[in-house]
């Protein structure tokens, strides 16, 4: 075992069903030094970083820290054992103030069960005056700002001697001025020995705060060097570069009338959007997460508030108030995220098929059960769901047949406009082909098709024309002859 | 073994039921008996109707505390119109039935448009509602109320009591609107998953107003049979009804986090509350051990479900 690393990871492997999200990983990490995790969404640096801290448990390999193997089966463990985490969401206790945020669980007390109010503010305030920022301690903790309660979180990480701090896109919501004060702060915290690995997608940051470099990209180690040996480019082409895999299927079709435009399209989460998708297209929409996709397309479904804008189909001028409306005039979404809003899941495969569609197998709201029952077990059949059944309950299926259950039903309403959002995340490589031909057919039949997608092979592969989307703004279009995957990580990144 | 553990599981609650009619049976023999079967359904027929009332609510994925209330404001309302030769018998039917109504309108416009917790909002009906009771009655039973209105609690019709038949008949509208109705359908996504069924284009608020409407329309028609049983418009009627709803509910494997339940489950929940009251009634036990004894018989069927669910 070689002693000079504070923390070595070898040969990490983690495996979710249908996924595998660690493949064989290494990451080695010196005291003293800021180590940047870099890689695309779905890399796998959030599972490693979870296994790091205790969340969840490898499947093989080992962790050694200062020189000794390590096993964490709790969060509990890791902390104690040196390790701590700044979420990318912080999780504190809102009513409770920073000082008791900070010490939480170890508070000092006058006799047990008893606060030492006294000593617990006096304690804390030490603590986040080390940071060499002033925040008041008995302030709660929903009255500070995200800067703030970062620093919160830091001060708490230090009080329990952290030797690591894993810091996951902490300047993700916070402002210029802030990110330096914290960039201060990382300074501060590896002088005095303590290892920082800084997961973030900005790259003049990471050049900038880093000493090394680890690259990950499909769960598998890519390469890790230091960073003043590196540059923006060659960081992106060992975050995107891999060899595109040709399970897409794609065929033009010369486009058709505009099918759906939207003019200056303004929410709570994006702001002057203006795009319109032929018949028989696919539009790919790329960018961060978090940038302002899928919002863009929940509100042009009706799910979410416009500010303000137009929205027209075949040219006409339409308000959507509701995803009912939307789907009344030929909107279809099959959205990113099946769990939450695409099906229910405590439901049947036949009630979710039918459940945005029951005025077709229905006589005056009642429904005829044996004329449901033969176009559920149609659009079972077409979208080739493995189940055992119609009256299967949905939970119960794999996330592949799950998404063609979205499909299917989104589908059934004969939609115009189809908006997929992150169409194949989290399914198997079969599944994804199976839905690319899919998505191949339906616009080669005249549908206008939106294709949100994280997953830069995917939206190259697949789309006509790219959208990419920065910070709630479309950041630049892009023909598909032009597009590569630098070119849109340049104009997705900040 | 798996064929068995199956049955137990599909049938469980019904197994439970047979298994405490055999004991009573066994323990007093009048509890098998024509009469004694009558009384009981009799006696379950207001807590049935307003059990699968609250059966849509609890699918829809909310809760209704302010049944009890309303059965007594609506007893209270049709028994003032009910008095002989005052009005027709379809007036004190309707304003009763309408004060329920209006009840659920209030109760689901407050947590749809309002976006208040159902808990929240029928516990202030709850209170509300009983104080309209008493204001409406100035505190007073309503008594002195015609025959027509009376024989809907306690008169025959081809020998079966009418509180009986009116329970079968919303046992049967009830299951035909959950099974054979888009808006049954509906109420079973809206509490499955309220997002994906509005992604659908399911207008959740109003099968949210659906199901509140129902649950207090049922409690209005609870409300004038109980009034119509005791001949008496009663402010002070119906105390605590929600809640033995609420465990017939829970007991017969509907979710209280919604999105599943069925109105057959309800009815045996309904008959195993119903049969045990009778059945100690009958062996003598103290009403205080009663208590005692249905709680833990609330919470052993739900442990059982739970079990049989892993």
């Amino acid at each position: 075992m070689n002693e000079t690393y504070l923390l070595s990871v070898q040969h990490l492997s983690k495996s979710f069903p249908g996924v595998k999200a660690l493949d064989d990983v290494h990451l080695n990490v010196e005291a003293g030094k800021v180590h940047a995790v870099m890689g695309e969404n779905g890399a796998g640096k959030s599972t490693l970083m979870k296994i790091l801290i205790g969340m969840i448990e490898p499947d093989s390999g080992n962790i050694y820290f200062k020189g000794e193997r390590v096993a964490f089966h709790s969060v509990h463990d890791a902390i104690k054992a040196g390790f701590s985490m700044i979420h990318q969401e912080l999780l504190p206790f809102p009513d409770l103030t920073v000082a008791e945020n900070i010490l939480m669980g170890r508070e000092p007390v006058v006799f047990p069960g008893w606060i030492n109010r006294k000593k617990l503010n006096m304690a804390s305030l030490h603590l986040i005056s080390r940071l060499g920022v002033s925040i008041k301690v008995n302030r709660k903790m929903k009255t500070l700002s995200v800067a703030e309660t970062q620093m919160v979180e830091i001060a708490k990480a230090i009080s329990n001697n952290a030797e690591v701090i894993i810091m996951d896109e902490p300047t993700s919501a916070i402002s210029q001025k802030e990110v330096d004060i914290l960039f201060g702060i990382i300074k501060d915290l590896t002088a005095r020995g303590i290892a920082v690995i800084y997961i973030s997608h900005k790259m003049d940051e990471v050049l900038q705060i880093a000493d090394t470099v680890t690259v990950m990209r499909d769960g598998k180690w890519i390469a890790t060097q230091p960073a003043s040996g590196l540059n923006k480019e060659a960081l992106i082409n060992m975050i995107v570069g891999r060899p595109l895999d040709n399970i897409f299927d794609k065929k033009s079709v010369p486009p058709g009338e505009v099918l759906l435009s939207v003019k200056a399209l303004s929410g709570d989460y994006f702001s002057d959007i203006s795009f319109e998708v032929h018949a028989g297209e696919i539009l790919g929409i790329a960018g961060l997460m978090g940038a302002g996709r899928t919002e863009i397309m929940r509100a042009i479904f009706g799910l979410d508030k416009i500010r303000s804008g137009f929205i027209y189909i075949k040219g006409k001028p339409v308000r959507i108030k509701s995803p009912g409306q939307a789907m009344d005039l030929g909107i279809g979404f099959i959205s990113e995220d099946r769990k939450e809003t695409g099906l229910v899941l405590s439901s049947t495969v036949r009630n979710n098929i039918t459940l945005g569609a029951l005025s077709i197998c229905s006589n005056n709201r009642f429904i005829d059960k044996k004329k449901e029952a033969k176009i559920a077990d149609e659009q079972i059949r077409k979208f080739n769901i493995k189940t055992p059944g119609r009256n299967q309950v949905v939970n119960y299926l794999s996330g592949g047949n799950q998404q063609k259950v979205v499909l299917a039903k989104v589908l059934l309403r004969n939609p115009e406009v189809i908006i997929f959002d992150e169409p194949t995340r989290g399914i198997d490589i079969g599944a994804k082909a199976e839905i690319y031909k899919m998505m191949t057919a339906l616009a080669a039949a005249g549908k206008a098709i939106i294709m949100i997608s994280s997953e830069l092979p995917e939206v190259l592969g697949m789309s006509d024309r790219i959208l990419v989307v920065r910070e709630g703004k479309i950041s630049k279009e892009l023909k598909a002859e032009e597009a590569t995957q630098e070119l849109i990580m340049e104009y997705a990144m900040v | 073994m798996i064929l068995a553990k199956n049955y137990l599981s599909k049938y469980g609650i019904l197994i439970a039921l047979l298994v405490i009619c055999i004991i009573l049976s066994v323990a007093t023999p009048y509890f098998f008996t024509v009469q004694n079967l009558v009384i009981v359904l009799r006696q379950v027929s207001v807590n049935g109707i307003l059990a699968i009332g609250v059966t849509f609510v609890i699918i829809a994925g909310g809760i209704d505390l302010s049944l009890g209330s309303v059965v007594a404001l609506t007893g209270v309302a049709a028994a003032s119109f009910a008095h002989p030769g005052a009005y027709p018998l379809i007036v004190p039917l309707l304003m009763g039935l309408l004060t329920g109504v209006l009840a659920g309108v209030i109760n689901g416009l407050t947590i749809t448009l309002g976006k208040v917790a159902p808990f929240i909002v029928t516990l202030g009906m709850m209170t509300m509602t009983r104080g309209l009771a008493l204001v409406w009655s100035d505190g007073r039973p309503v008594t002195n109320l015609s025959p027509a209105f009376n024989f809907i609690g306690g008169g025959d019709l081809l020998y079966i009591p009418v509180p009986i038949l009116l329970f079968v008949l919303v046992i049967i509208v009830a299951y035909i609107l959950l099974n054979y109705t888009t808006a049954g359908r509906y109420i079973y996504a809206v509490g499955g998953n309220e997002q994906a069924a509005r992604a659908s284009g399911i207008r959740v608020n109003a099968v949210k107003m659906f199901a509140y409407i129902i649950c207090s329309g049922l409690a209005a028609l609870a409300g004038i049979v109980l009034a119509a049983r005791i001949t008496t418009g009663q402010p002070n009627a119906g105390v605590a009804y929600e809640l033995d709803a609420i465990a017939a509910v829970v007991i017969g494997g509907t979710s209280l986090l919604g999105g599943r339940g069925t109105v057959t489950g309800t009815v045996i929940g309904v008959l195993i509350i119903g049969v045990i009251n009778n059945g100690l009634d009958l062996l003598n036990v103290s009403s205080y051990y009663q208590q005692i004894i249905k709680g833990v018989i609330i919470i052993g069927a739900v442990l059982i479900d739970r079990k049989n669910g892993k």
